[in-house]
């Protein structure tokens, strides 16, 4: 709790509101979603929180993202315009890939997020050549790549590593490690479920932390990004978290029997916005007044984006080939 | 943009220069290609140049030959194998506004990669509704000969031509070489150059200065009436030889030169055919599913009205590339192949 104290108040309360609108998107999300008009797989990011909260507070509006098929808690920690990405949702024009991404191809390039991959581990080299592109233009910026548990399964994540510390790029690798594949357990696909310790083996630091401890997140990111800035060479951070909804359902996933109802509630009690409330209320960092005043600016944001989304225009179908070359 | 000047004044020299001018510069393709690096490098800083080998004693069949002395081994360097990562790695640096040279020996090793060509690379303007694009060059040489055999010596144009949102470059003249490798280098998309290792010790003119050959465009190589052959790649000099041959039985062959599949020139083609009413289709590649089916296949839908016989198809046979010569000389097509299909139709 000492480490806790020494956190700036105004960042603990920038995560948490951020934490909070990425939830509260989430929900409203799953509210609506049933109306059939966002007509693209959802994959939801409840649980998970913490992960894009923590390292996106500490980028710059020019450092590079690459994000993944669970890409809405990246989006919006890396402050991309909320109002089309809900409007990449329900298919519109104005979407932020102009409805043809979909839910799992979210963009907004003037805030460094450079797309969204939903092969698995596929943006994970992608980000490794943004990397390298600030290294031929010495600009200073770090790139970070955001990936599952499924992506350590893919020989694309081992050779972009080893390339990355071979030329030393300034790239943070980003393992949200929530232990399940759709259905399938990490135990049943991977020996040893430490992750990090897989990948040592290239001379990469590594480390392995909690992925529900907004603080963890926040400080592990600030060292690994300032040494990366600093020409320190690439980061492999494995967050350990969960996914409190189902691979693309509103579902807790314990109804069709692949993971239990004990582990479900062991992961929802370590809740990473509840525990950041409990720590803002004990340092009195936030009351019930200031909380309010923090849930209805995101409510209102929230409702100014669907409503954007919802009035938007369909795109045009004589446009069929637009976009095809660039 | 410091492209636009040499996209704007395209210089389309006709294929006849050649014969016309002993007093034209004329180097080798290889030393085109070179030609063409060299200038990209030293024109544009955000080109750089990467694959296995560009820095090692031959440069890639002499293509990359020194470029890392003039240089530096930042912006020309030697790659680990990791095929695929590395094209991600080029696709993401190009995202952040570098234009990458990908090099490859043999396009076998392109199938490592399929997933970051075909899944991110053809896809990123169009899956993020043109707001990222990829000025991506992917070069790779198919071989042909001592027996290279199954996983050395593959044509894969088939595959690349299915993809939407890829361009697809097969040049077969050094002048091409050189303006289309500029061309391509210049152009915000992900473009696949396929070459071949036969074409390399050709010599032709070439000019000094950095120009570019148009993407689509293909051109006429030789004059005709009596029917066309289309051609891609080292098939072209096959094409031509045989119109040679055949101008002493008295037909007269005219030769098409695609120089790029995608997007592909059907305009010169159906142009040809009016006139011809007779076509044969000449690939490096394999028959099924592959370029002349395609080109058949557009012909068949734009311009039967032209056709006085049934298209025929000239293309390596339906097998792995055989490694003994006597199986070699079988599977691939060559002038006489384009003789007796030519024949067949007058």
């Amino acid at each position: 709790m000492d480490e806790k104290v020494s956190m700036p108040p105004q960042v603990l309360t920038e995560l948490y509101t951020l934490m909070l609108e990425i939830r509260k998107v989430q929900l409203k999300i799953a509210e609506y979603y049933p109306e059939d008009e966002m007509r693209t797989p959802i994959h939801l990011y409840i649980g998970q929180e913490a992960i894009a909260a923590g390292i996106c507070a500490n980028l710059n509006a020019d450092d590079y993202v690459f994000s993944n098929h669970r890409g809405h808690g990246h989006y919006i920690a890396k402050k991309g315009n909320l109002n089309t990405m809900i409007a990449e949702l329900y298919n519109k024009e104005t979407g932020c890939s102009r409805g043809r991404g979909g839910s799992m191809h979210l963009v907004d390039t003037s805030v460094g997020l450079l797309g969204s991959s939903s092969i698995v581990a596929g943006g994970i080299p992608l980000a490794t050549g943004a990397a390298l592109a600030s290294v031929f233009r010495n600009d200073s910026r770090v790139s970070v790549a955001f990936f599952g548990d499924g992506a350590a399964e893919e020989g694309v994540l081992y050779e972009s590593i080893n390339f990355a510390v071979l030329k030393k790029l300034p790239v943070i690798y980003v393992c949200e490690n929530n232990l399940y594949s759709v259905c399938s357990p990490i135990n049943r696909r991977q020996p040893g479920q430490d992750i990090y310790k897989r990948v040592e083996g290239f001379s990469i630091p590594a480390c392995s932390i909690d992925g529900n401890d907004v603080i963890a997140v926040y400080k592990v990111a600030s060292q690994a990004i300032d040494d990366a800035r600093k020409g320190g060479g690439p980061y492999f951070i494995e967050c350990k978290t969960y996914r409190l909804t189902d691979h693309h359902d509103r579902k807790t996933g314990v109804e069709i029997g692949y993971r239990t109802q004990e582990e479900w509630d062991e992961w929802a009690a370590k809740c990473p916005i509840k525990n950041l409330e409990g720590i803002l209320r004990a340092q009195n960092l936030i009351n019930n007044h200031k909380l309010n005043e923090i849930e209805n600016a995101i409510d209102e944001r929230i409702k100014v984006a669907f409503n954007f989304a919802r009035t938007s225009p369909l795109p045009d179908r004589n446009e069929l080939y637009k976009y095809l070359y660039s | 943009m410091p492209w636009t000047k040499f996209i704007a004044g395209n210089q389309d020299y006709p294929s006849e220069v050649q014969e016309i001018s002993d007093d034209l510069r004329k180097i080798t393709y290889s030393e085109a290609i070179r030609e063409a690096l060299d200038q990209a490098l030293a024109h544009d800083e955000r080109v750089f140049i990467m694959g296995q080998g560009v820095d090692d004693p031959g440069g890639v069949f002499g293509a990359t030959l020194n470029l890392h002395k003039k240089y530096g081994s930042i912006r020309v360097f030697d790659t680990p194998l990791s095929e695929n990562a590395l094209t991600g790695i080029a696709i993401g640096s190009a995202l952040a506004g570098m234009r990458p040279f990908y090099c490859h020996n043999r396009p076998d090793f392109l199938l490592l990669t399929m997933d970051q060509i075909v899944n991110h690379a053809s896809k990123w303007s169009y899956m993020f509704g043109g707001t990222a694009q990829v000025p991506l060059v992917i070069w790779s040489v198919t071989a042909r000969g001592w027996g290279s055999a199954a996983q050395h010596s593959q044509a894969l144009q088939g595959l690349f031509m299915h993809i939407p949102g890829l361009k697809l470059v097969m040049p077969s003249t050094p002048y091409d070489a050189k303006g289309l490798i500029i061309s391509s280098i210049a152009d915000n998309n992900p473009v696949i150059i396929l070459e071949h290792r036969w074409l390399f010790k050709q010599t032709g003119y070439v000019p000094e200065e950095i120009y570019s050959v148009p993407l689509g465009k293909g051109i006429v190589r030789r004059q005709g009436a009596d029917v066309t052959i289309v051609a891609v790649s080292y098939m072209t000099m096959e094409a031509l030889r045989a119109a040679e041959k055949l101008a002493s039985a008295g037909i007269s062959a005219e030769v098409i030169d695609l120089r790029t599949l995608k997007p592909l020139d059907e305009e010169i083609i159906l142009n040809s055919l009016q006139k011809t009413g007779r076509l044969v289709i000449a690939d490096t590649g394999w028959k099924t599913g592959g370029i002349s089916a395609e080109i058949a296949a557009i012909v068949s839908e734009k311009g039967f009205d032209f056709l006085k016989k049934p298209i025929k198809r000239i293309a390596c046979r339906d097998v792995p590339t055989p490694a003994s010569y006597i199986l070699e000389e079988e599977f691939y097509p060559d002038i006489n192949d384009l003789v007796s299909a030519v024949m067949e139709l007058v």
